[in-house]
Formats: structure tokens, C-alpha cells, sequence
């Protein structure tokens, strides 16, 4: 089998003179499988994401990206390999920066060249015409930030994208159509998708592994099937039991 | 009489946009109504409108009977007697909700005073009582306690036991869960419906998550872009939406629904 | 822009900009000669003389240009000083972490605590009284409060997602800092230092009220103000002039940094 795109490798964190915030969490993220990572505040998710994403260094373990460590050297590499999508659509976008530039920031950073046709396509793939690239977010609604947010992580072909509660703070009809784009885009462009979530229905619908985080460390990770049809770990199953479900 | 009738409500903003179109419910004593709308639906609006806390620029017609009184033309004066007796909130995000300057008690016990006439040593022990009630058991310590030094599912019973301090007749909940953790949300759900059998106090629940509304709420209206698209017992809409955008958001709650209750078996 | 604000922008602008355009002419031609004292002392308006004479014999609308020229060169100078210093200083004390940033934190509000007037009296009087140096002690208490508002501002805006989004993009803490934090804090700062220019004008006047400011023969409109107290009552008009002139400049740039405000606003730009 081949190397994981991406590896937390016994990773741990802690702030200087602080309580661990991560302890010994290990996961592999294998091209085509998405994974899921589930938890609610205070368990670490943000912490981890932040170092799976190279932003910080973890105290102990290591992140490996293609089957070696991520060094600052290989950083550049990884990212082109690796982007990010982000919770907060209100957020993640400069306000005073037009779409267009907007997204074709990670080719600027990565050193890509400023190909206005990559740009026109990640809207495209992201359902959104090619003149939304001369305008301004607050034009936009929460549901279309976030579609300019995966096409600003799209365009320059990573292989990986990370998504930090990329629906939560969508309406339920958007959340469907975001969803929808994430798993489309996953088989068009051979995208695979590590996915930082509370909400365990769009788990279940777009990963295949899950891992569960409690308060820094994983008490359960496997098939998505497994772990929400039957939780062995009993945090897991409170997760499940707490989900609101519709009456049958 | 109902205790909340609300009879083509319509608010409008300073350029003439219709932000809540025509809306009709009613709410009986001990009643359980929700509200079911997406951003924009206009029910947040709706609940303002039936405190007669609308934002200034904005504009409601129509009639809001709350405990008799008419919201929307009533004097400052009536309408303030009517808040916090009649009828109280919760709202969606705690952190804003509560004052960061006072302590936890304190902002308890500001209602209770108020309405009440409690001081001194009756007050305090209203407020433990109060706190009690909401199950924050440790109750010296969050009396004392600021907002930020809470968790949000403790920000969030404070601000319950504030609403049901007096004992008002209805509890207007506007998405009180939606920024809570799943597992906190589930609790703050069990209280809320504990509390609100125990004391039959009516409850107007506003959210957009159906399979919450679903478990809480008897009956339901669904808004759409300011208008009432469909109403009736919450079973039913979700069983048999009738209206397009219904079926659409009842869709969309399944589909996610779904996909757990597949791995579940 | 609402009625109100762009009234407000039109009327700061043009108090504004009258005695700037004044200023400006003035550098090309003068009523009279700055060191002519023919008029008769005290004379009233007549003769050449638009507002009459100084109790010097020189012609007071000359005077007051000549002040207009200090006014504008301390408002301007000090901000410029004050805006530098200050951004770069709150550049620093907003990314920096823990112990440092508390450090700034505080040695920022110890500052800030010295009124902007005191704090430059202590600084003229060490290095001796001139222009540069009522500018440069105008510039460093100007500097204090607006390197507090930026520290403000840039933690505000490195705690947004698309900073983050930005590093992850690989792009360079340096580059970040010229495209997303400073067109990001700069409207806001901008309007600042707008209103801090008004205080600036008045700072300069005060000093040479005081005669800390430029030295004579020099015209400043404080320096006119306080010559002009003992003969208030006989000739108004020498401390009636640079008043007007001072509380005229002062209300202009206030007016114009209140209608600017709707520059901090992004939501205002339009789509190209």
C-alpha cells in the first residue's frame, strides 16, 4: 500500500506550562478514503488541524506528509499538496480583496503564476460564473463565501483538502449543497477530504474512516460504518445518542 | 384566550422591503409552537416583533396580542410590563446575552428583584434555587462567576433560569442550541422540556433544525422569505410536507438523517 | 455616504481647505513684507491693511498667514511623525505574543497616561524650542495613542480566518502584512489620525501660547494670541483674527475626519 498523504504520527501538544491539549493521537489519511474528525470544543480538533497544516509544530510526534516528516523545506511542497477550507465564511475571506484575487492567492504564495483561467475554472468547479471574480464578499452570501473558499483551496490541484466545520454555519438547504460539491468535487478532481466536524449525519455522509477526539486524545477510529453503527468507546456513544433524530 | 395571537404581522425596513410578510399563529397556555426557517425566513424578526423589541428603522403592522396587550401600538410602559411577566426569551448566543461585567447571580437576581420584590437573604436564596433549578448544582461558584469563566452550556442555563425567573406564561426560545456542542445540546433540550412541563409554561421554539423542532414542538410553522409556507402538527409537516420549500428542507434533514440511521443497524 | 455626511465632509473641506489655498499663495506673494512696520501700531483696518496692524506695526493679515503657514506645517508634520512611529510601533505590539505583548500593552498605556500637551512641554524644554521640535514632541505623544489603536486593530485582524487562509496559501508574513493587515487597519487608522490633526493644530498653538513653540520673529497664531491679551480690549481684533483662524482650522479638520469615516467601511466598495 502506498505512503498516507498525510500522518499524525503519536502527536501531542502542549502550551508552555500548561495541561496537554493533544496526547498521543495517531491517524493516517490514505488517498481516496476520506477521513472524519470528530469532536466537540475543548477536545484539540483546532489545535490538530492547525498542526496538520504546518501552522504549528507539535511538542511531541511528528507529521508526516507522503511517508517522511514535514520539514520546513518540504512545507512548500505540502501545501501545493494540501489546502485548507475554514468554518467562518464571514471570516475567511479579506474583505477588501476582489474574488478573483482572493482566490488566486495560494497560486501567488506557492509560486504558480497568476493564470486568470485557473482561477475562472476553480469558480467553475465551484458552480460559480466567471464574473464573480471582479466583485467584493460582502456581495455574497454565507453559502457562496464558502463556495469561493473551496474554490480558493482547489485551485492550485491539491491532492488533500482540509475542512474545518465547513458547513456549520450554513442554513440546512445550503449545508446539502455544499456537501454535494465536496463529494463531487472529491471524484472529479481526485480530491481526498480530511474532515474536522461535530455535525455526525455529513460525517456519515462523506467519510469513509472516523476518528473520535476526547478531550486531546482518540478513543475510537476505524470505518465510518463501525464506528457510528457500533461505538465501542462510550463517548462515542453519547455523541450518537445526544444527535437529534428525525422520528421514523 | 390565546395567550399570544399574532394576526398578519408584517415588518418592514426604512426602504420599504417586506422582511416579514403577513404571518399568522397563535399560541395557547402551555402550548408547544415552532417557528421553522432558514437565515432570512424572517423568524428571528417575528420574536422580536411579538416582545416589541424590534431594532429601530424597522417598522411591524398588523396585530400581536401578548397577555392582552397589543405589541405593536402599546406604550414603552405597558409593553416593558409585559416582558419578563408575560413573556421571556432565550436567544441564540449566551455570550452576548448576558452582561460580561456582572456575575452570574447577580444578573439572576436582577429579575427577581425586579419582579418579585426579593432582597437581601430571600433574594440569595432564589437565586440558588434558580440555579438549582437548571441543574448548575455548584452554585456558589457560578453565582459568582463571570460569563467568560462559563462554559457555553452553562452561559446558556443562566440565561434559562434568568427567562424562567418569574415565571413568565410563554418562553420564547430563539435557536437556543444551535451554538452549544451536540452532547450539551441534548441536555439543554432535556432541561428546557423538563422546566417547561413542570412550571406549563407555553414555549415558541425558533429554530432551523428540523429533527430538534420535531422532538420539541406539537405543532410548527414554516417561514420562508417572511411568509408562513406551511404550518400544522410537526409530525405531520415532516411526514407530509405539502409546500415545495418544506419538502425541500424536510429533504434535506433526511438525507443527513439517513445516512446515520444506515450505519445504525 | 449619507446627506449628513457628505454635508459634513463639504463643510470640513472647505474651512479647510480656504486657509490651505491661502497658505499655499502665500508662499508666492504677501500683502506685505513680513518685517514691515509702517502701518502704525494697532492701526484699524485701511490703507492696504485688511485687518488693520499688530502692535508692532506689521500688517496682521500677513501675520496670519504666516501662522497658517506653522499651523499647517505642525498638523501635517506632527501627524506624519506620529502616524509612522505610531503604526510601526503597534505593527509590533499587535504580533507580538505573551510576555512582550503584555509589556507593550503597558508601557503603551503608561504613555498614553502623559497628556500629549505635557509630555511635549517636557520634550521642547530639554531640546530647546523650535519648529522641529514642537513637531517632533507633538509627533511622539500623537505617536502613543495611535500605536495603541493599532496594536487593537492588528490582533483584531490576525485573529481572522483569512490570515490563516493566507499562510496556508504560503503566503510571507511580510507580504500578509502589506496586503491583508494594513489596507485592513488602514482606513480606520487613517480617520485616527484625521482627528488627531485637529489636535495636533491646537497642540502647536498651545506651545507657542506658552512660548515653547517656534521662536519669534516667527508668526504662530498662539504665540498672536498671547501678544495680543494686553491690548485686548483697546484692538480685538489681533487676538480675534488668530482665533477665529485657529477654532475655524480645527472644527474643518474635525468635520472632514467625521465625513471620512465611511472610508473604514468595506462594504461600501463597489464592484469593478
Amino acid at each position: 500500500m502506498t505512503d498516507p498523504i498525510l500522518e499524525a504520527d503519536h502527536v501531542g501538544f502542549t502550551y508552555r506550562g500548561g495541561a496537554p491539549v493533544l496526547e498521543d493521537v495517531s491517524l493516517a489519511v490514505h488517498q481516496g478514503r476520506n477521513v472524519a474528525l470528530v469532536g466537540e470544543s475543548g477536545a484539540g480538533k483546532t489545535t490538530l488541524l492547525r498542526i496538520l497544516l504546518g501552522l504549528a509544530r507539535p511538542t511531541s510526534g511528528l507529521v508526516k506528509f507522503d511517508g517522511s516528516p514535514l520539514t520546513r523545506t518540504r512545507l512548500r511542497d505540502y501545501r501545493r499538496a494540501a489546502q485548507a477550507v475554514f468554518q467562518d465564511p464571514y471570516s475567511s475571506l479579506d474583505p477588501r480583496h476582489t474574488i478573483g484575487r482572493i482566490v488566486a492567492e495560494p497560486l501567488r504564495g506557492l509560486g504558480l503564476g497568476t493564470d486568470r483561467d485557473r482561477v475562472t475554472d476553480a469558480l467553475d468547479a465551484v458552480g460559480l460564473p466567471a464574473d464573480t471574480a471582479g466583485r467584493y464578499p460582502h456581495e455574497f452570501s454565507g453559502g457562496q463565501r464558502q463556495r469561493i473558499a473551496i474554490a480558493r483551496a482547489v485551485v492550485c490541484d491539491p491532492r488533500l483538502l482540509l475542512a474545518d466545520e465547513p458547513v456549520s454555519a450554513l442554513d440546512l438547504t445550503t449545508r446539502v449543497r455544499i456537501v454535494d460539491l465536496l463529494a463531487s468535487l472529491g471524484v472529479e478532481r481526485d480530491l481526498t477530504i480530511l474532515l474536522v466536524s461535530h455535525d455526525l449525519g455529513v460525517v456519515a455522509e462523506l467519510c469513509q474512516q472516523t476518528a473520535v477526539l476526547e478531550h486531546g486524545r482518540l478513543v475510537e477510529q476505524g470505518d465510518t460504518a463501525a464506528v457510528l453503527g457500533a461505538p465501542s468507546h462510550s463517548y462515542t456513544r453519547k455523541l450518537l445518542a445526544s444527535v437529534p433524530r428525525l422520528p421514523s | 384566550m390565546s395567550l399570544l395571537t399574532v394576526d398578519g404581522l408584517s415588518v418592514r425596513d426604512q426602504a420599504g422591503t417586506s422582511l416579514v410578510d403577513d404571518v399568522s399563529f397563535t399560541v395557547e397556555p402551555g402550548d408547544r409552537t415552532g417557528l421553522i426557517g432558514e437565515s432570512g425566513s424572517g423568524k428571528s424578526l417575528t420574536a422580536l416583533a411579538v416582545t416589541g423589541l424590534l431594532p429601530a428603522g424597522l417598522t411591524a403592522s398588523g396585530e400581536i396580542r401578548l397577555g392582552g396587550v397589543d405589541m405593536i401600538r402599546a406604550s414603552e410602559r405597558r409593553r416593558t410590563a409585559v416582558r419578563g411577566r408575560v413573556a421571556s426569551v432565550v436567544f441564540q448566543e449566551p455570550l452576548t446575552a448576558l452582561d460580561p461585567l456582572m456575575p452570574a447571580g447577580r444578573q439572576i437576581a436582577g429579575p427577581l428583584h425586579r419582579f418579585q420584590g426579593l432582597r437581601g437573604d430571600a433574594l440569595r436564596n432564589a437565586v440558588r434555587a434558580a440555579l438549582d433549578e437548571v441543574r448548575l448544582t455548584d452554585t456558589d461558584r457560578i453565582a459568582r462567576a463571570y460569563p467568560h469563566q462559563l462554559s457555553g452550556g452553562q452561559r446558556q442555563r443562566v440565561a434559562i433560569a434568568m427567562a424562567l425567573a418569574c415565571r413568565p406564561e410563554l418562553l420564547i426560545a430563539d435557536e437556543p442550541t444551535t451554538a452549544l456542542d451536540v452532547t450539551v445540546q441534548a441536555e439543554i433540550l432535556d432541561l428546557l422540556d423538563r422546566l417547561v412541563a413542570t412550571h406549563g409554561t407555553a414555549l415558541l421554539f425558533i429554530t432551523h433544525d428540523l429533527p430538534v423542532v420535531a422532538n420539541v414542538a406539537r405543532q410548527a410553522y414554516v417561514l420562508r422569505a417572511g411568509r408562513v409556507v406551511e404550518s400544522g402538527p410537526t409530525l405531520d409537516i415532516i411526514e407530509r410536507p405539502t409546500d415545495p420549500y418544506t419538502r425541500t428542507l424536510v429533504e434535506s434533514a433526511r438525507r443527513f438523517d439517513a445516512a446515520l440511521g444506515r450505519d445504525r443497524d | 455616504m449619507s446627506r449628513r455626511r457628505s454635508l459634513t465632509l463639504a463643510v470640513g473641506l472647505t474651512l479647510v481647505l480656504i486657509p490651505a489655498v491661502a497658505v499655499i499663495v502665500s508662499f508666492f506673494w504677501l500683502p506685505f513684507s513680513p518685517d514691515d512696520t509702517s502701518g502704525g501700531r494697532l492701526a484699524p483696518p485701511g490703507g492696504g491693511h485688511l485687518l488693520g496692524t499688530d502692535k508692532l506695526g506689521r500688517d496682521l493679515f500677513t501675520q496670519l498667514l504666516l501662522g497658517g503657514r506653522i499651523a499647517f506645517a505642525t498638523g501635517l508634520g506632527a501627524v506624519g511623525v506620529g502616524g509612522v512611529l505610531g503604526v510601526s510601533l503597534g505593527l509590533l505590539a499587535g504580533f507580538a505574543t505573551r510576555w512582550l505583548d503584555d509589556a507593550a500593552a503597558v508601557a503603551l498605556d503608561i504613555l498614553i497616561a502623559f497628556p500629549t500637551l505635557l509630555l511635549a512641554m517636557l520634550i521642547v524644554a530639554g531640546a530647546g524650542a523650535s519648529l522641529g521640535t514642537a513637531i517632533l514632541a507633538i509627533g511622539f505623544g500623537l505617536a502613543a495613542v495611535v500605536a495603541r489603536l493599532t496594536r487593537v486593530l492588528v490582533k483584531q485582524v490576525l485573529s481572522r480566518e483569512y490570515i490563516t487562509a493566507a499562510r496556508v496559501a504560503g503566503i510571507s508574513w511580510p507580504r500578509i502584512v502589506a496586503t491583508h493587515v494594513l489596507p485592513n487597519i488602514g482606513p480606520v487608522v487613517l480617520v485616527n489620525l484625521a482627528l488627531q490633526t485637529g489636535l495636533a493644530v491646537l497642540a502647536e498653538a498651545s506651545l507657542s501660547y506658552l512660548g515653547l513653540g517656534t521662536p519669534p520673529p516667527n508668526a504662530s497664531w498662539g504665540r498672536m494670541l498671547f501678544e495680543a491679551q494686553a491690548t485686548v480690549l483697546t484692538a480685538p481684533r489681533a487676538a480675534i483674527a488668530p482665533g477665529v483662524a485657529l477654532i475655524a482650522l480645527v472644527i474643518g479638520v474635525n468635520l472632514t475626519a467625521d465625513g471620512l469615516r465611511d472610508l473604514a467601511d468595506p462594504t461600501r466598495r463597489r464592484s469593478r
